[in-house]
C-alpha cells in the first residue's frame, strides 16, 4: 500500500491538468519528497476528459486505485462526477464551479445537466465549490484558473504553501508569474482550513 | 547528477544525450512522440534528428548509422514496429557495430492505438535482448545499458517502455551529458551486410551462439531479481513489476523481470523454493510461459488459467484482485467502488475550427450512399460523424477502398487519409489503385503537419524536425506522378467550393484525388492567426439543430436555440450550414 498521498486532478483537455500536476511535482522535488504521476496525452487531449494522479511521497507506480485517492481537484463540474469514485470515502474534494458541456450532451437524446443539477449531485460535506475562474481573472487572467483552484486546494495538500509558489514560479511561462503568483495566494484565501 | 520531476519520455531523451547518441530517428505515434520532441528542443545537439516518413524507414536509416559504428536510436510505437518488422528480422543477423537501440512503445488498454500487441514477442521473434523497464527510473537507466550490451553483442537491442512509463511522471536522477561524438565510418564487410542466403545461414548460425552470452551478461546486469520471502512467490514485470512491490504482500517472495531472454536456470532455482506461483505481467504471457516450462510440480497462477486477463491495463487492483483469488491474502484490500452512471460522455473530438470536419460533412451530403474507408489520425474521430466505416492501419484508407471497389461493390467508396499518414505508406497505395484500375475517390486530409500526435513535421510541412526549412512536398505533383489524371485541391472552409469540388469528381471515374487543405486549426492559432468568432442571432434561430448536429464543440444548444461558445476559432463554416442565416460574425465591439 501507497504510504503517501495521493491526489487526482480532472478535467478536459487543454484546461492545464498538467501544469497543475507539474506544480505538485515540482514542490514534491523542493521538499526532497519522491512523486509518481501518470497523466492523459494524445487522443485523449483533443477536448477529451482527462486526468491527472500525483502520488506524494510515491514510490511505486504511478496509479490511484479508484476510491484510494486523499483528494480530487476538478476543473470542470461534470468531470468531478465522473471521476468522484476515485475518492476515498471521507476525504476532500474542490471542484472549480465552471461547467463546459461536451457535445454530446447535445445531440444525444438525455435531458441537458445544468450547473445547478451538477452541483446538487456534489453535494456533500467533502465538496467544496470554488469560481476560480473568476478569481484568475481578477488576478489579471482566466488562463491561471487552474493555479488558482491549486490555491484553493493547497490547504489539503501536505506540502508547504512556499514550496507550491515555488512550483508555481518554475512551471508557469516566465511573463506570467506575477499573474499566477496572485491567482494562487488569491485562491488559497478563498478557502481557509 | 541532478534530481528533475519529468515525464517518462522526457527522461528517456535525456538519458539518450548522457549515453552520447550520434542519430535518432523515428515515426511519431503515442505513447512514443515525446523522446524526440524533447530532443528537438536541443540546441546545436550534436547528433543528427529527424522524423522520418515510416518506421521501416526510420529503422533502416538508423540501422545505416549503426553500421558506421554510431550510437543510433529509432522510436516507435507498437504498432509502428510491424512495419519496421522487415529490417528488425534481418538485422539482428547482419547485426551492428555501433549502438543499436530500437525503442518500442507498448500501449496497454489500447488508449490510442488500434491494438495492443506486445513488442516483447518482436525481441524474442528477431532474437534480440530486450529491456522492459517497471518505471521511469529505470527506462533512463535502460538507455545507457542498452547501447553498452548493443556494442558488447554487436546486436540491436529494444527498450519496450509502455504507456503508463512514457506517459507518467516521476522524480528521476539525471546522470552528466555525454560528450562523446562518433563520426560514422563505413568499413566494407559483404559477408556481414549482404544477406544472400550463403552469407544468411552463417549470419543466423552466429545471432544463436550469441545467445548463451546475452543471457549470462543480463544476469549479471542485475535486471532480475529475486526475493525469497516464503513458499508461495509473486513474479512479475515491465510496470507490473511496480505494482506487485506496492501490493504484495512482505511474506510472500517476489520476482522481477525487466530484461529478456530470462535465465531459465535462474527461473528454475526461484521456482523450485516455492509451492505456489502467480505470475503478473501485462499482454502476452511471456513470462508465464518461461515460469511454466521451469515448474514441476508448483502450482501456476496466471493468464493461461483465469487469474489474470491478455488484455488491457493493469494497477495496484488487478494485482491485489489475482492475490486474493488465489488465496495469497485473504480479502481485496481495496474497495469496490461505482463511477456515476449516465453522464454525457466526454470523448475526444476534432476540434472546433477543424478542416476536417467541413471536409466530412460535404462528402457525406454528396455521397449519402458511400463507403467511407480511412485511416489513422485526428480524422479517425470523424467515426463520430459518420463518416469513417474502416480503419485498419496506417496507410490502408487508399488500398482497403481499393479492395471494396474492385470486389465489385457498385456503391460510390471515398476514402480519407491525412497527409503524413499518405506519406507514411499511402503513397504505394495510390499508384496500385491507379495502376490497376479502381474506380474511388481519394480525400487528402492535408492539415500539413502530423497533428494527432502532438504536430511533428512532415515533408508536407517545409521544416525538418529541428527547424530547419526545406522545400515542402508538391502533393498534387506527387498525386500526378502516380498517374491519377483528376487532382482537385480545395479550402474546406469553403464550404460551397468544397461541395461543388466534391459534386465534380464524383461525375468522375477512375482514381480522383482531392486534396483538403487549410492548416491545422491549433497551429494557425499558435502561429498567431486571428478570425473573428461567429454568433447566433436568437431571433432568426428556428431551433433546426443542423448546426448542432455538425458536431462542432463550439456550438451548444440551451432552451431551444443554438448558441456560440469561446471555442469558436471563426472557421464560419457554421454560417454557411444555417438554412436561415442565422449564424453570422460577431461584430467587433
Amino acid at each position: 500500500m501507497n504510504p503517501g498521498f495521493d491526489i487526482m486532478i480532472v478535467g478536459i483537455g487543454g484546461q492545464g491538468t498538467i501544469l497543475a500536476s507539474n506544480v505538485l511535482g515540482e514542490a514534491c522535488l523542493i521538499e526532497g519528497r519522491s512523486v509518481r504521476g501518470a497523466e492523459t496525452h494524445g487522443m485523449a487531449q483533443r477536448g477529451g476528459s482527462v486526468e491527472s494522479q500525483i502520488r506524494i511521497g510515491g514510490i511505486h507506480g504511478p496509479l490511484i486505485v479508484p476510491g484510494t485517492a486523499d483528494l480530487l481537484i476538478a476543473f470542470d463540474l461534470l468531470e468531478a462526477v465522473r471521476y468522484r469514485h476515485f475518492l476515498k470515502p471521507g476525504r476532500k474534494m474542490i471542484v472549480n464551479s465552471q461547467l463546459v458541456l461536451p457535445t454530446s450532451a447535445f445531440t444525444s437524446e438525455q435531458a441537458i445537466l445544468t450547473a445547478a443539477d451538477i452541483t446538487d449531485m456534489l453535494s456533500g460535506p467533502e465538496t467544496t465549490i470554488v469560481d476560480a475562474t473568476a478569481i484568475a481573472t481578477a488576478a489579471g487572467s482566466p488562463l491561471a484558473a487552474n493555479i488558482a483552484l491549486l490555491g484553493a486546494a493547497s490547504h489539503a495538500i501536505p506540502l508547504d504553501t512556499e514550496s507550491l509558489l515555488e512550483g508555481v514560479r518554475r512551471c508557469v511561462p516566465q511573463k506570467t508569474i506575477a499573474i499566477n503568483e496572485q491567482a494562487f495566494l488569491d485562491g488559497r484565501a478563498v478557502l481557509q482550513p | 547528477m541532478k534530481r528533475r520531476y519529468l515525464l517518462g519520455n522526457m527522461a528517456i531523451a535525456h538519458a539518450c544525450r548522457e549515453a552520447g547518441v550520434d542519430f535518432v530517428c523515428g515515426y511519431p505515434g503515442t505513447p512514443s512522440s515525446e523522446i524526440i520532441d524533447t530532443l528537438r528542443q536541443v540546441q546545436n545537439p550534436g547528433f543528427h534528428l529527424e522524423w522520418s516518413i515510416n518506421e521501416k524507414i526510420a529503422y533502416e536509416n538508423a540501422l545505416g548509422a549503426a553500421w558506421c559504428g554510431c550510437r543510433a536510436l529509432v522510436t516507435m510505437k507498437h504498432v509502428g514496429v510491424n512495419v519496421a518488422a522487415d529490417p528488425l528480422m534481418t538485422s539482428s543477423y547482419t547485426g551492428v557495430t555501433g549502438g543499436f537501440v530500437l525503442l518500442a512503445a507498448d500501449d496497454p488498454f489500447a488508449h490510442s492505438s488500434q491494438n495492443e500487441q506486445d513488442s516483447r514477442i518482436y525481441a524474442s521473434f528477431a532474437g534480440i535482448p530486450c529491456i522492459d523497464p517497471s518505471g521511469i527510473q529505470e527506462a533512463h537507466d535502460a538507455i545507457t545499458d542498452a547501447f553498452e550490451l548493443s556494442e558488447e553483442f554487436g546486436l540491436p537491442v529494444m527498450v519496450r517502455p509502455t504507456t503508463r512509463i512514457c506517459h507518467s511522471k516521476a522524480d528521476v536522477l539525471l546522470g552528466e551529458l555525454s560528450e562523446t561524438r562518433r563520426t560514422g565510418s563505413f568499413t566494407k564487410n559483404p559477408k556481414q551486410y549482404v544477406v544472400i542466403p550463403a552469407h544468411t545461414r552463417i549470419l543466423h548460425r552466429e545471432l544463436i551462439e550469441k545467445q548463451p552470452g546475452i543471457i549470462k551478461r543480463l544476469g549479471e546486469c542485475n535486471f532480475n531479481t529475486a526475493e525469497i520471502r516464503g513458499e508461495k512467490a509473486v513474479i512479475a514485470g515491465g510496470i507490473s513489476a511496480a505494482y506487485a512491490r506496492e501490493t504484495v504482500p512482505e511474506d510472500i517472495s517476489l520476482a522481477t523481470i525487466a530484461a529478456y531472454p530470462i535465465d531459465e536456470e535462474w527461473l528454475s532455482d526461484f521456482v523450485s523454493r516455492h509451492t505456489e506461483i502467480l505470475v503478473i505481467e501485462e499482454m502476452m504471457p511471456v513470462i508465464e510461459s518461461a515460469v511454466r516450462e521451469a515448474a514441476s510440480n508448483q502450482k501456476i497462477y496466471g493468464k493461461k488459467n483465469g487469474y489474470l486477463p491478455y488484455d488491457g491495463e493493469f494497477s495496484p487492483a488487478t494485482v491485489a484482485k489475482a492475490l486474493a483469488a488465489c488465496g495469497f491474502i485473504e480479502e481485496n484490500p481495496y474497495l469496490a467502488v461505482q463511477p456515476a452512471e449516465n453522464l454525457p460522455i466526454r470523448p475526444p473530438i476534432m476540434c472546433a475550427g477543424c478542416m476536417h470536419r467541413s471536409t466530412f460533412f460535404a462528402m457525406k451530403k454528396v455521397f449519402k450512399d458511400g463507403i467511407f474507408p480511412s485511416d489513422i489520425g485526428c480524422y479517425t474521430l470523424g467515426l463520430q460523424l459518420g463518416a469513417v466505416d474502416t480503419t485498419i492501419c496506417m496507410g490502408a484508407a487508399i488500398t482497403v477502398a481499393s479492395g471494396i471497389n474492385l470486389s465489385g461493390e457498385s456503391r460510390d467508396v471515398v476514402c480519407t487519409i491525412g497527409d503524413s499518414t499518405f506519406l507514411h505508406t499511402g503513397v504505394p497505395g495510390l499508384i496500385n489503385a491507379v495502376y490497376n484500375g479502381s474506380d474511388i475517390v481519394v480525400i487528402i486530409l492535408d492539415n500539413r503537419i502530423t497533428a494527432m500526435t502532438g504536430h511533428q513535421p512532415n515533408p508536407n510541412t517545409g521544416q525538418t524536425a529541428c527547424g530547419t526549412q526545406s522545400p515542402p512536398l508538391s502533393l498534387e505533383a506527387l498525386c500526378r506522378s502516380c498517374g491519377v489524371s483528376v487532382v482537385e485541391t480545395v479550402d474546406p472552409y469553403d464550404l460551397t467550393n468544397l461541395l461543388e469540388t466534391m459534386k465534380k469528381v464524383k461525375a468522375g471515374r477512375g482514381v480522383r484525388v482531392v486534396i483538403a487543405r487549410q492548416p491545422c486549426v491549433i497551429v494557425s492559432k499558435r502561429e498567431g492567426v486571428k478570425r473573428r468568432r461567429y454568433m447566433v442571432e436568437e431571433e432568426t434561430c428556428t431551433s433546426c439543430r443542423l448546426c448542432v448536429r455538425y458536431g462542432c464543440p463550439a456550438i451548444e444548444y440551451h432552451e431551444e436555440k443554438a448558441s456560440v461558445n469561446d471555442l469558436c476559432m471563426g472557421c464560419g463554416v457554421c454560417a454557411d450550414i444555417c438554412p436561415e442565416g442565422a449564424i453570422r460574425q460577431e461584430v467587433k465591439r
